[in-house]
């Protein structure tokens, strides 16, 4: 038997942007590929998301912004899960993301940034690779 | 033929009176024996191209982007029983399937309205007096996320969002920049405006009085449904119940001192984007606007025609050609049966649905960014040829951040080509009669009301919103389709087939890091510069009025005077009737 547990991601929509039908999607994706998934719903402030990360002890964030506040919003995720000491969680994003800001904000810490169209499939693949249950089952 | 033409026209006359009267079931327009020589041609063709092509109708499946399947062809036989003057009938009308004008765009073409907003006040009445001068015709707002949820430009919460989305409105003094040289009496302006619709519609009309324009001279629309926005676009504030007391409260407003404002806009438009399908996007507009209605029949004692007039609407207009069109006709329909039978409305004003239209946002691609002028162009062509009084096509860019001059230069070039170029004003409702799309528009209306039946047995809209219903529904439609899209049932050309293997970047639109410190700095101005206890005293009175059930705008109209600002005045509605929490469905 396995000792590893299921992946477990929160998938999060920070600041006022409702533009969640991404995120509603990727969260669907996610769980019919098996993973555990909690979505915050919208209008989620950088430290609710945290605080909500730690509490469920997920493996990865998933940060969704339309509005234009992405650089700020994901970088300020990524800052406070520091400040907490859970490093360990992996933050991705996806969005209205310009090309130049990707850089920026992968330089910031967040690992991956997936563009409108990215199919499932292929989020669901780089998690896989990339993301590790870290922890034992609890 | 010209026998024919003399008995059609006599016919016209003859039923324009009927048509007013009792709906009663007509004749069908096929005869028995036409049917029967259709379904006999129908067997001889199947049989006869069978030889050709083995797989024919084909393997392969044909579908509306809503996942509709669509026959290979379409005869007399899919609408037997479809009787033309009831169902297709006159532009102007009952039952409205080709128009509320008896004119069509021959009278008026439809409004250019480009939904528009960016930075600050003064940069967007900028843009506005440069799409004015360029031909649009109607002004539309778009405000930023810190105005659209009430909170002003200096909260933490509107951190890295000023002035992003849209245009930063905190107080009157915004507004009133914002406006300036815009002759209010003249051109009408739209507001895309949910939670706080109330007090940015009370800014509006403070800032006219002060431009010399009283309220009876003034036209334009707020969107004020917060129905969608449970169900859709999530911008909420208060829950479901006080919502709906707020939009009660301006509607009935309007309806005495500011005759000429559309007080809501009933929209499909964001419950499409969220991945609705057609019948969908429908269904739950029009199951909103029998809540709306519903409610300020109840609550306001208001009698039905007094109000319904000025109940506006506003839909996407999305890829698939027919399918759009067959959906504003029965869009149409639907709400002139609704009204007329459900409510008892007595005047025919009653029975229109007017409605803006925007193409969709949601079939954009970052991929190829130009490609979208294209889809903007058949979008915008299926809203007119499906009658829209009012019309926003998207830049190619939008993509990417706001639009830049040029690209929303392009999108109002569209509309004016299609009205100037292309002919589809000419006659009214081109496409009546074609056997395909009176067969699509009677299939879009029959699955609608199933929706709006199931609606209704759960208690009504609020009721469905309250189990989660249409948001699930949509959730399901829009996973289905993003699934369809990944496994190439569906095309997305740039996206999952003609791959460009490197694209050039384009240029597009920078909001300045500096409009948000700008804003904030013009905020706390107006804050040392207001008389703050007056500002106290309105808001106070303010907090009264929502605890009783009094119309809230006087109120809000005075404590607007005093620049309150936006979120001072969304502050109290929050405290009186609590905040909405999003419960999350997926």
């Amino acid at each position: 038997m396995s000792t590893e547990r299921r992946l477990r991601v929160l998938i999060a929509k920070p600041g006022l942007d409702g533009h969640d039908r991404g995120a509603r999607i990727i969260a669907r994706g996610y769980r019919d590929a098996g993973f555990e998934v909690i979505y915050t719903g919208v209008h989620q402030t950088p430290q609710q998301i945290v605080s909500a990360a730690i509490q469920e002890d997920v493996d990865l964030v998933g940060l969704s912004c339309l509005s234009g506040a992405h650089m700020y919003l994901f970088r300020e995720v990524v800052k406070q899960l520091a400040e907490k000491g859970a490093h360990d969680i992996t933050v991705i994003g996806g969005g209205i993301i310009p090309p130049e800001d990707i850089p920026r904000l992968k330089e910031a810490g967040i690992r991956e940034i997936f563009l409108p169209g990215a199919p499932l499939e292929k989020i669901i693949e780089w998690t896989k690779e990339n993301v590790k249950p870290s922890k034992m089952p609890i | 033929m010209s026998h024919t033409c003399s008995e059609m026209r006599k016919g016209v006359a003859g039923r324009m009176f009927d048509s007013l009267g009792d709906e009663r079931k007509g004749d069908a327009m096929f005869s028995n024996k036409t049917l029967n020589e259709v379904r006999q041609g129908m067997k001889k063709w199947l049989e006869e191209v069978k030889g050709f092509t083995s797989d024919f109708p084909g393997k392969r499946r044909f579908s509306t982007i809503s996942d509709l399947d669509i026959d290979p062809i379409y005869t007399p036989e899919n609408i037997t029983g479809l009787d033309f003057a009831t169902s297709i009938g006159y532009p102007g009308l009952y039952p409205f399937t080709r128009g509320c004008q008896a004119t069509g765009y021959r009278g008026k073409v439809w409004t250019f309205r480009m939904f528009s907003g960016l930075g600050g006040a003064e940069d967007t009445n900028q843009r506005w007096h440069q799409l004015l001068a360029e031909g649009e015709t109607g002004l539309s707002t778009a405000f930023d996320f810190p105005t659209l949820m009430g909170y002003d430009s200096d909260s933490p919460k509107a951190t890295a969002e000023v002035g992003k989305c849209g245009v930063a409105i905190d107080t009157l003094a915004d507004l009133e920049v914002l406006t300036k040289n815009i002759p209010l009496d003249k051109v009408t302006t739209s507001m895309t405006i949910n939670p706080p619709a109330s007090v940015l519609w009370a800014m509006y009309l403070v800032a006219a009085e002060r431009q010399g324009v009283s309220w009876d001279k003034i036209g334009g629309t707020i969107q004020n449904d917060m129905l969608k926005e449970f169900i859709a676009q999530k911008t909420f504030m208060c829950p479901p119940e006080p919502s709906i007391r707020l939009i009660s409260d301006t509607i009935e407003f309007g309806t005495e001192y500011v005759p000429r404002w559309n007080t809501i806009s009933i929209s499909g438009y964001h419950i499409r984007e969220a991945g609705a399908t057609a019948v969908q996007e429908l269904a739950f507009t029009l199951a909103d606007g029998i809540a709306y209605v519903q409610d300020v029949m109840e609550r306001k004692k208001l009698d039905v025609d007094a109000f319904a007039p000025r109940l506006s609407f506003f839909f996407d207009s999305h890829m698939d050609f027919f399918e759009e069109i067959a959906k504003f006709r029965a869009a149409r329909r639907m709400w002139a049966k609704i009204m007329r039978h459900r409510f008892k409305a007595k005047n025919p004003r009653s029975w229109w649905m007017r409605f803006h239209t925007q193409t969709a946002g949601c079939s954009l691609t970052h991929q190829q960014p130009y490609n979208n002028i294209v889809r903007t162009t058949t979008e915008a062509l299926s809203a007119v040829l499906g009658g829209t009084q009012s019309l926003h096509t998207n830049s190619f860019d939008e993509e990417f951040a706001l639009p830049t001059e040029l690209a929303a230069t392009i999108a109002l070039r569209t509309q004016q080509i299609l009205a100037e170029e292309t002919g589809g004003i000419n006659t009214i409702d081109p496409l009546a009669g074609s056997y395909f799309v009176e067969a699509l528009t009677n299939q879009i209306e029959d699955e609608a009301w199933e929706y709006i039946k199931k609606i209704d047995a759960m208690g009504g809209m609020l009721a469905a919103i309250a189990r989660g219903f249409p948001q699930k529904e949509i959730a399901t439609a829009a996973y289905k389709f993003k699934r369809q899209v990944d496994n190439l049932e569906r095309v997305v050309v740039g996206v999952n087939k003609y791959v460009a293997k490197e694209e050039a970047p384009i240029e597009f639109l920078k909001i300045d890091e500096r409009v948000e410190a700008e804003q904030i700095k013009r905020l706390q101005k107006v804050k040392r510069t207001r008389d703050n206890r007056r500002v106290a005293l309105t808001l106070n009175n303010l907090r009264v009025a929502c605890q009783s059930d009094k119309n809230v705008m006087p109120y809000v109209i005075e404590a607007v005077k005093t620049y309150a600002t936006e979120q001072e005045i969304c502050d109290v509605y929050r405290e009186v009737f609590g905040e909405y929490q999003d419960p999350g469905f997926y």
